[in-house]
């Protein structure tokens, strides 16, 4: 993970450090931080492309304000990475276009592109 | 749906939000802190540098250092206080008194306050050019989050666009974490933040680059660099443009109140350059028009983190005061005391002149 080895005036105290998914590829986090920092840390840039022009994005805001960093977790779509912690086995998904929203819970994921 | 009443609801857990829960909870009340990211502290956990501004308000003092004092003074009202993290308020219903707030990305709830504190913040600015929407272009505030509160790398060298106090802050800041900063581009003919600042990275060998700016972010997918022009007198560019190598392009072009929900809440609001953006008009409580609605910090106009911490305190004080609670008077005095020394001199005219335009008289009288 690309992590600050030494900071003159900080400490970082980190949490567990945890496995999880992205694409399908298994990478380390620390458990309770956002899954967006964690993505950044192990080199991901592009978390999602946009539905038109399939334009990449990825991390902007950093506040859950701008929607650059929606992804597809455990399923579900549009989910603000940002400021959504990072919890062990996670699946995490590059969001294409607006992502398709489960129905009910349980049920299966239905497109919602009209 | 999940409902939650409480005496105030303080939106936004930064200084002003902080020190209005540490005031209102102090007079006896019941409060609720919603605060969206993660953890409490807003602009002060990113910041590692010592502040500048009044020796009453930590100055001096590592701005993530200001959070924890003020954390603890409210942990001292045992639990009145409760703060729910992960929580945006995004709705305000004025006829039922509610608002809505989405908890993480599965709940959303129902508060009803009988008084509101709005303490947002700040959101930053924008700069358009082509291919500033691909990765690796970050607001200032996301890569302070990336490095300071999570040590984590925002890149190996960054551009730095604007040479106001946050561009230079970052920069220094973006050294201490060991990231090459490739320069430092401003369109103004002079630097904007305070020259102490500007001298450290300078003598860490960052150029800053005045009458510049970014012409391009380069890269297809993500950003390799960046082509930077002069600029003239009507800041339209002049000759070449030059590359600058780079795989982040930081932005510190300045911050607007995040003043959506006061917006929401029909507060009479004014447009007021010196404080950056849309603010409410006040009374010398800072009250709003809507007399259940308080504001406080860069909400109220751009400033710093001393002023938001005093303009806190006076705002949850008055809630307190407007739900009943006894409040001795003279502590607004001393608290306004504390903000006229603040906004004194030189540094301080624009920020006076901008809440002149701002105060109303007369609303006091409303209890
Ligand atoms: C790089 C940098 C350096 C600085 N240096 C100094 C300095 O040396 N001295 C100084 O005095 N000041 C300094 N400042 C300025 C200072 O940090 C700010 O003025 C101060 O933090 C403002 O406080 P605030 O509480 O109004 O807003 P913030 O600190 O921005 O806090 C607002 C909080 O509200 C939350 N929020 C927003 N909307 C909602 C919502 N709808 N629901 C729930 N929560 C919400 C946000 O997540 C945030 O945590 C600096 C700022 C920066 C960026
Ligand atoms: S980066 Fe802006 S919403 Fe997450």
């Amino acid at each position: 993970m690309d992590l600050i080895n030494s900071h003159p005036v900080l400490d970082f105290l980190h949490g567990e450090k945890v496995s999880f998914s992205f694409d399908g590829k298994i990478m380390e986090g620390f458990e309770g931080e956002p899954i967006a920092v964690a993505l950044h840390a192990n080199g991901v840039r592009i978390y999602r492309r946009t539905p038109e022009m399939k334009r990449p994005r990825g991390f902007f805001c950093a506040i859950g304000k701008c929607s650059s960093c929606f992804m597809v977790v455990d399923g579900i779509p549009n989910v603000r990475t940002c400021v959504t912690p990072l919890k062990k086995g996670m699946k995490v998904e590059t969001q294409y276009g607006r992502g398709r929203i489960l129905f009910q819970p349980g049920e299966e994921a239905r497109p919602c592109e009209s | 749906m999940r409902e939650l009443t409480t005496d105030v609801l303080v939106v936004g857990g930064g200084p002003a939000g902080l020190s209005a829960a540490a005031e209102a909870a102090g007079a006896g009340a019941e409060v609720i802190i919603a605060e969206s990211d993660l953890h409490l502290g807003g602009q002060l956990v990113k910041q590692s540098h010592k502040f500048f501004g009044s020796k009453d308000e930590f100055a001096g003092t590592r701005g993530f250092e200001i959070a924890k004092i003020l954390m603890n003074e409210i942990a001292q009202n045992g639990d009145r206080v409760k703060t729910m993290l992960g929580t945006t308020i995004n709705g305000y219903y004025g006829d039922e008194g509610v608002v809505t707030a989405m908890v993480g990305e599965e709940e959303y709830l129902r508060v009803i306050p009988q008084k509101i504190v709005v303490a947002s913040g700040a959101q930053e600015r924008l700069l358009p050019f082509p291919n500033n929407d691909i990765p690796g272009v970050y607001g200032a505030g996301a890569v302070q989050t990336l490095m300071n509160v999570y040590g984590v790398v925002p890149g190996k060298r960054v551009l730095m666009v604007g040479a106001g106090n946050i561009g230079l802050i970052v920069s220094y800041q973006l050294l201490q974490a060991g990231v090459e900063v490739a320069a430092i581009l401003e369109a103004m003919p002079r630097i904007g933040g305070y020259w102490v600042h500007a001298a450290k990275v300078r003598r860490m060998g960052v150029p800053i680059l005045l009458r510049h700016s970014i012409k391009r972010a380069l890269g297809g997918e993500i950003v390799t660099g960046a082509e930077v022009n002069e600029l003239d007198e009507k800041f339209d560019p002049i000759g070449a443009a030059e590359r600058i190598e780079c795989d982040a392009i930081c932005l510190a072009v300045g911050l607007a109140p995040t003043n959506e929900l006061l917006w929401q809440a029909g507060c009479a609001m004014k447009y007021v350059p010196f404080l950056c953006g849309h603010v409410p008009l006040r009374d010398k409580y800072m009250r709003t028009s809507n007399e259940n609605v308080w504001m406080a910090g860069d909400v109220s106009g751009i400033e710093e983190a001393s002023a938001a911490m005093i303009e806190g305190r006076i705002a949850g004080l008055s809630a307190a005061k407007a739900l009943g609670l006894k409040v001795p008077d003279e502590k607004f005095d001393g608290y306004r005391e504390r903000l006229r020394d603040l906004r004194a001199g030189e540094v301080g005219e624009k920020i006076r002149a901008g809440v002149e335009a701002v105060v109303v008289g007369g609303w006091e009288e409303r209890t």
